[in-house]
């Protein structure tokens, strides 16, 4: 019961976290708050017996991301120019509509679900008990989640590994000579490269 | 089997990540700027990781390391081990957002995609190109 209300406690401050983030015009409290939205949701995977996720999204999804926002900022404006709702009720419509349709459909179907918990839901018969039941004599790993992870969907993990080095190598060539373009445009603006815009 | 009122309590976790879920499209659709489009979108994809863990909870259930004890009744571990891969692709996914973003703040000197889409129709129209750092970004 404790850990209900204490689900129910967090999901609610999720909630007043993603108000703040729409409301918010300045770019460095909504990033903070980004992470914050993060944090608290490894709470919730704490509560919800995840533990692994809850580290996991605390150092990668709290921590990494918003350094990586932080490190991002640091060349960008602080500050949103005007806010959609700003232009009036035309800007905001058609996405309101969207969204609101979207949910209606995916609570339809959520409504359908076996209830949160509930032992004889059919995630929860199919194979998971074989790895429970099994994975601990075969393989003398007590968490259940790593051998899962490492041991009989390795290649899933290895998968992963190669998606990260793609992204790692994506951004690479994207930022490769940032900074110098980053300078040359800089110094256009003060008019080193004046005569090459004259031409055109 | 029970009423309307007990089941929406069942599945409450369901229904506020779906609320969740439609906030950070909302943010991603509807906000001019490029780095709170990002922000929207780890919304989105922390919303689904909740109602991925929501799913793997057992009623009475503990985190799934094997104890001594034969009658401890663990909640699922495969959607932890599915989200955990999820949590460092989106990681991974962000940076290469936010290489995006700075490059187009390079090039545009703005991130309100207004703006940028702005730009690129001006620039686009007369046949003329101002410097080659719009057309390395296009």
């Amino acid at each position: 019961m404790a850990g209900y209300v204490t689900n129910l406690l967090l999901l609610a401050l999720l909630v007043f976290i993603l108000v703040l983030v729409i409301r918010t015009r300045r770019l460095f409290p909504v990033v903070v708050l980004a992470g914050a939205y993060s944090l608290v949701s490894a709470a919730m995977f704490v509560n919800l017996d995840a533990v692994d996720v809850a580290f996991t999204e605390a150092a990668v999804g709290a921590g990494i991301s918003t350094v990586l926002f932080l490190a991002a900022m640091a060349y960008l404006p602080g500050i949103e120019k005007t806010p959609p709702e700003a232009k009036g009720i035309g800007h905001i419509l058609p996405a309101l509509i969207i969204c609101i349709i979207a949910g209606l459909l995916l609570v339809a179907a959520a409504i359908e679900l076996p209830p949160v918990g509930d032992p004889t839901a059919p995630p929860h018969v199919h194979v998971a008990p074989r790895y429970l039941e099994e994975s601990g004599s075969f393989l003398h790993i007590p968490n259940v989640v790593t051998t899962v992870l490492a041991s009989y969907r390795g290649f899933d993990t290895f998968g992963e590994v190669v998606v990260v080095f793609t992204a790692g190598l994506g951004v690479l060539v994207l930022l490769a000579g940032f900074t110098r373009t980053a300078r040359i445009a800089k110094s256009g603006k003060t008019g080193i490269d004046g005569g090459e815009g004259d031409d055109a | 089997m029970i009423g309307p009122v007990a089941q929406i309590l069942e599945s409450w976790n369901y229904l506020v990540v779906i609320a969740l879920m439609m906030g950070g499209l909302f943010i991603v659709i509807s906000q001019n700027n490029l780095v709170k489009k990002l922000v929207g979108l780890a919304i989105f994809q922390t919303s689904v990781f909740i109602f991925y863990i929501s799913v793997g909870k057992m009623a009475g259930g503990t985190a799934p390391i094997l104890t001594d004890g034969p009658e401890t009744l663990y909640s699922n571990p495969l959607p932890h081990v599915l989200i955990l891969t999820a949590i460092v692709v989106g990681v991974a996914t962000t940076a290469l957002g936010l290489a995006l973003v700075l490059r187009i703040h390079a090039a545009f000197g703005s991130i309100e995609d207004d703006e940028v889409l702005a730009m690129k129709a001006e620039a686009a129209e007369p046949r003329a190109r101002r410097g080659g750092d719009m057309g390395d970004a296009v």
